[in-house]
């Protein structure tokens, strides 16, 4: 495991290498390419800005009121009896929306369950491998000037369920 | 759907938050994140910038082109009917390629690149622009399944809050991650079968 953090140290440093290695070794002119590159990425994230504005609004707005807190205690109700654990609703709800709140209701878990409870289990394992639907959709979506998103919800409501189901099955078995 | 979706979100945030005596903390989380999210903004133009920039290098040394035919039967095979050589494919392979990565950050302006590259294609097809197309769709729908390998941030959170094994749940999480990436692709398939539009 030593071996894989250390290999994940090295992912950046050595692609940032390798491109601009490989790219000067081609004759190409790296400095020049990359200035016209970094325009380009300049001017997309000036493009997503006012989506991300109107997103965070919304999203800090729901989550001020409370109402964030009172669905997941609803849903929990629910949950506990096909054997989901509702402590971990609010993290599954708020994934969809917001990555970074996720991440502070995953270390509030950690810090309220132990890391490797079966709850902490569950969680960093839907943390792996889910990602933020709405989020993701919008800022996408916006992008490409999309009004009607037609099955991607659907499908991705689907992945992310199997993805949860399969957490709370593996961690039951580790 | 955005626009319910997002009207939904601030109409009943403010009406319950009203009923809860939250009014000022609404306030407070109106301007709050309004200045969070172009403070990210700040932050995501550097990167950005850095990345974009060094992936100008990689396509003008024809990195991405030997990168991209390794993974294009896969690509082919989740979207069939984007025409060769079209730009979406490169985009689409960088964006998969940095999510299987883990870098976030990377994957975010290839996979805008691509929504607008796949909007282009859809008004050269002759259809409306403000609808998704399948391959729209596909794409969203897997790069929502998460393709990541190693969630490094996760061991790195583990690691923190005392974690015996902080890395345990490497191979549980590649392995949740192969059957909601299972899930994704099958219904995909399913669904751009029927040919629907």
């Amino acid at each position: 495991m030593k071996l894989l953090m250390y290999l994940t140290d090295f992912i950046v440093p050595v692609v940032v290498l390798g491109i601009v290695a490989y790219g000067a070794m081609e004759q190409v002119k790296v400095y020049d390419e990359f200035i016209r590159g970094a325009k380009k990425g300049f001017y997309t994230v000036i493009r997503i800005m006012p989506t991300l504005i109107g997103l965070m609004v919304a999203v800090g707005i729901l989550r001020a009121s409370g109402f964030l807190d009172l669905l997941s205690g609803l849903l929990g109700k629910v949950t506990d009896y096909i054997g989901f654990p509702s402590q971990l609703v609010p993290l599954s709800i708020v994934k969809m929306f917001s990555s970074s709140a996720a991440t502070g209701l995953l270390l509030d878990v950690f810090k309220e369950y132990g890391t490797d409870s079966r709850i902490g289990l569950i969680a960093s394992i839907m943390m792996s491998c889910t990602e933020t639907i709405f989020y993701t959709m919008s800022v996408y979506f916006m992008a490409a000037k999309v009004k009607k998103t037609r099955y991607t919800l659907t499908g991705a409501l689907l992945a992310t369920l199997a993805g949860i189901m399969a957490s709370v099955f593996i961690a039951g078995r580790m | 759907m955005l626009n319910y979706l997002w009207a939904g979100m601030i109409v009943v945030g403010i009406i319950f938050g009203a009923f809860q005596g939250k009014m000022p903390d609404i306030t407070d989380a109106a301007l709050e994140s309004s200045k969070e999210a172009v403070t990210l903004c700040l932050t995501m133009m550097g990167v950005m910038s850095f990345w974009t920039g060094l992936m100008e290098i990689a396509t003008k040394a024809g990195i991405i082109e030997w990168l991209s035919s390794v993974m294009r039967p896969a690509i082919r095979f989740m979207f069939p009917r984007i025409p060769r050589g079209h730009k979406a494919n490169e985009h689409i392979t960088t964006n998969i390629i940095a999510n299987i990565l883990g870098l976030g950050w990377a994957a975010t302006p290839a996979g805008l690149q691509a929504m607008e590259a796949l909007g282009e294609l859809e008004e050269e097809r002759g259809h409306k622009r403000d609808v998704a197309s399948d391959e729209m769709c596909t794409f969203l729908i897997l790069n929502i399944s998460s393709l990541q390998l190693i969630p490094i941030n996760v061991i790195a959170y583990r690691s923190q809050y005392g974690s015996v094994d902080p890395a345990r749940i490497v191979g549980a999480g590649l392995l949740a991650t192969t059957i909601s990436t299972l899930v994704a692709i099958i219904y995909c398939k399913f669904k751009n079968r029927r040919g629907s539009r």
